[in-house]
């Protein structure tokens, strides 16, 4: 025990005020522990935080105007938008033109600006070849070479380009275009896409979410309910899709689905419908609920087989001794006490399926991709990083906002993953 | 105040039960309990008696006999119908729900309007003294106030059987003896019908009307506590209500009620012959350590070699080893001229032949 002297801050047993002792000693603790967590810090540090902040980073940051066209992208800052572009505009242009072109840099320049005009590119590496040649006044012999150059839009898109900093990605990834002039208009209607396809990729995961959660619950139910060793059995079966690859799987689901497939063939042999008019199953939206599901169902069922295994069997005894029926037992009693399972695996299959790539890509179809696969498209194929970035910030922003939710609604506490 | 199979509130006729098909948990299990009573199930662990209490409540079915209530069979009506107040080991209180909303809930399922129900809640909260705790989780209250609300919640719906599962098990010994107090005055007030569960026997002795002592699937004794305590009719009763000394011997006569048995150090003894099989077989004599005195005034006498004594106030404990049984004991009250023993000493012990019981051996 420690005095506590009438008017000073209770002591330890050798004088030190006991607060600053108990710093100490939680100091070394934390250091202790802080040791501990270090590399898995570190790791996820290298490999997770940084490469997030990387990519939101790229959505609103794209310098390649500015980096490879220096000049030009000084006099275009001064330009206000509307007016004709000066001499001194096309002059900065012809010089940056140049120096692009010896660099070879001209290419990552002319398709940097085609993605706000299309259709301009061919004009930025044709004018780049002869821009060497090019003399005063430069802008008769820029409109000589080309007369798209006296197109304002065209100088305009530059001027968009040239924005480092641009809120022009994000404008894009919600359907809209931001104009030289510093104000947001809808794209053209055919170029509408994005909107339509995150509602879409909401759509699908809600419709998994319940498919999991109707086909998940029973199945967790049986499996709290019954022996151990039954249980342990049956939850291998539960568990054996995380056992094969993922490629596998899938693949096994085109041969179910297919026209010509198993279920088709059953579907047939049965007559529920006839040969010629098979359902099509596979390679839509169909075909990509049906799958998801079945990849995703484990997440639905083990937090709810954790939940109910813990659900005492005396809570229902309890329930029918005080005069509840059946169902007024599962409903009042049992049902409120998976909540925090149900939660649990709703948002993980829910957060998944959002994000979900490679079985929309494989079995979607047309019809059946989502966003992820449109945001993989950019990486891979149309290379505008800057673009897949804005679309995956508005898609970690989204599930953030339904992680705020559920924390409103259900609390996060009241989680419980297993 | 013993019930038989015709007017029995309760009965249990011939009930077996087995889990497996293999083991028989209860072995037919014959008991009557009459409207009003209190009874007590004590037994050691597995001995059957959650088996017995989960069969009348309905979540077990039995394997062969009926059960009855109030004459009805009750086998083949569903749990939720049978009006049994429920009192679980571990309370079963709806986490969920509010203090209130779990004491509603059993008249909400009944229909009663809203005002029926405020009423009934407050009136069965107030009988447990928890008035002010309605708004409250149950997480947020005290085991012994969880334990009060669950006592509340079986009682609110006017049920005229509450079942209680080792209802104080979890509870620390003060508030044990406290709540055994407050349900045995509820259970006077109210009238209804109580079975309850429990393995220590100091609770069993203190609350129930009758007592069935359970062991091995079968009920050993059935009796009143003091009957229990002071006639027990089998080696396995004796042993287990109370402290019990006991001595092994053989039979040598039987004359009337008295049997005399030479033990096994030679002496030869008369105790009363209560469960014996004849001459000739071995037996377990039991006597209650109280019974025991110091000195040779009693009707039989041994040799007691004292090994250990200790001061306990009112009395002194005095540990002896008497026909091979160095577990004697026998208590020695701190009354005025008592004898002064000391370890080492061999005193004389004595004790009435009707006190000392001859049972069956174990
Ligand atoms: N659901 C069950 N399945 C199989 N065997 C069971 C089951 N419940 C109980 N048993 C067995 O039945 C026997 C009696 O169990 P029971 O629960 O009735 O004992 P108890 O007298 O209540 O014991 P305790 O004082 O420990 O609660 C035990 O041997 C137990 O292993
Ligand atoms: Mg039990």
């Amino acid at each position: 025990m420690s005095d506590v002297s009438p008017t000073g801050p209770m002591l330890a047993a050798d004088g030190t005020p006991l607060k600053k002792k108990l710093a100490q000693a939680l100091f070394l603790s934390r250091v202790r522990a802080f040791g501990l967590v270090a590399p898995l810090l570190l790791f996820i540090l290298a490999s997770f935080i940084v490469p997030i902040m990387t990519l939101l980073w790229q959505g609103v940051h794209n310098n390649t105007y500015e980096k490879y066209m220096p000049q030009s992208t000084a006099v275009l800052a001064e330009w206000d938008a509307v007016s004709a572009p000066t001499e001194e505009m096309y002059a900065a242009l012809v010089a940056d033109l140049v120096t692009a072109r010896e660099t070879r840099d001209i290419g990552k320049v002319a398709t940097r600006v085609n993605r706000e005009k299309s259709g301009t590119r061919s004009l930025f590496t044709s004018s780049a070849r002869s821009a060497a040649k090019m003399e005063t006044p430069f802008r008769e012999a820029l409109i000589d070479k080309d007369e798209d150059w006296a197109d304002i839009e065209v100088w305009q898109a530059m001027k968009i380009a040239s924005l480092s900093l641009t809120p022009a990605f994000y404008a894009a990834a919600v359907d809209y275009t931001y104009n030289a002039d510093g104000s947001f208009e809808p794209a053209e209607e055919n170029r509408q896409i994005y909107v339509f396809l995150f509602l879409k990729t909401f759509a699908v995961s809600l419709a998994v979410t319940v498919c999991c959660f109707l086909l998940g619950y029973p199945v967790a139910y049986l499996l709290s309910t019954l022996p151990m060793r039954t249980s342990n059995l049956l939850m291998i079966l539960v568990l054996l899709p995380f056992w094969t690859s993922l490629l596998v799987r899938t693949t096994a689901w085109i041969a179910m689905l297919q026209s010509q497939g198993v279920l088709n063939d059953i579907f047939v042999t049965i007559g529920l419908t006839s040969d010629d008019q098979r359902f099509s199953l596979i390679y839509n939206m169909t075909g990509t609920i049906i799958a998801m599901t079945h990849i995703l169902l484990p997440f639905m069922i083990l937090p709810l087989y954790s939940v109910m295994r813990g659900i005492s069997p005396s809570y229902v005894r309890a329930a029918k001794s005080l005069g509840a029926t059946n169902w007024t037992a599962f409903w009042r009693v049992y049902f409120p006490a998976t909540i925090p399972g149900i939660g649990a695996g709703a948002l993980l299959v829910f957060i998944l399926s959002i994000g979900y790539y490679i079985t929309p890509a494989l079995v979607g179809g047309q019809d059946g991709q989502l966003i992820s696969n449109f945001i993989a498209d950019h990486m891979q194929k149309t290379l505008n990083w800057s673009l897949a970035a804005a679309l995956g910030g508005l898609l970690l922003a989204s599930v953030l906002i339904l992680y705020w939710i559920y924390d409103k609604i259900v609390g996060i506490d009241n989680m419980k993953l297993g | 105040m013993d019930g038989t199979s015709a007017n029995a509130f309760v009965a249990f006729d011939h009930v077996q039960k087995s889990y497996d098909g293999e083991i028989l948990v209860v072995k037919d299990l014959n008991l009557f309990i009459d409207k009003g009573e209190f009874l007590t199930m004590l037994g050691p662990s597995g001995s059957g008696k959650t088996t017995c209490l989960m069969m009348l409540a309905g979540f077990e079915t039995a394997t062969h006999g009926d059960i009855l209530l109030d004459g009805r069979p009750i086998n083949n009506i569903p749990p939720h119908k049978r009006g049994i107040g429920m009192v679980f080991q571990n309370y079963a209180l709806f986490p969920h729900m509010t203090v209130g909303e779990n004491l509603s809930f059993p008249l909400e399922v009944r229909g009663m309007s809203k005002a029926v129900r405020e009423e009934k809640v407050a009136k069965a909260l107030d009988m447990v003294q928890m008035g002010e705790f309605a708004s409250r989780r149950p997480a947020q209250l005290s085991g012994g106030q969880q334990q009060r609300i669950a006592l509340a919640r079986a009682l609110v719906f006017e049920p005229e059987l509450v079942l209680m599962d080792e209802p104080l098990g979890a509870l620390d010994k003060q508030l044990r003896e406290h709540m055994q107090y407050e349900i045995k005055h509820i259970h006077e007030r109210l009238g209804v019908t109580v079975v309850y569960v429990t393995h220590d026997q100091s609770e069993a002795l203190t609350m129930s009307d009758r007592i069935a002592v359970f062991d091995d699937g079968r009920i050993q004794q059935l009796a009143p506590p003091e009957d229990l305590y002071e006639r027990p009719e089998n080696a396995f009763v004796a042993q287990f209500i109370g402290e019990n000394n006991k001595m092994i011997g053989t039979v040598t006569a039987i004359e009337g009620s008295t049997a005399t048995v030479t033990l096994s150090d030679g002496m030869s003894v008369n105790a009363l012959a209560v469960n014996c099989e004849g001459v000739g077989k071995p037996t377990m004599l039991s006597i209650r350590p109280e019974r025991v005195k110091i000195g040779e005034a009693g009707e039989n006498t041994a040799d007691a070699l004292v090994s250990e004594l200790i001061y306990l106030g009112d009395h002194i404990r005095c540990r002896m080893t008497v026909a091979g049984n160095d577990e004697f004991i026998v208590k020695v009250p701190n009354a005025a001229g008592h004898t002064h023993l000391r370890v080492g000493e061999t005193a004389k012990v004595s004790w009435l032949t009707e006190d000392c019981r001859a049972l069956d051996a174990v």
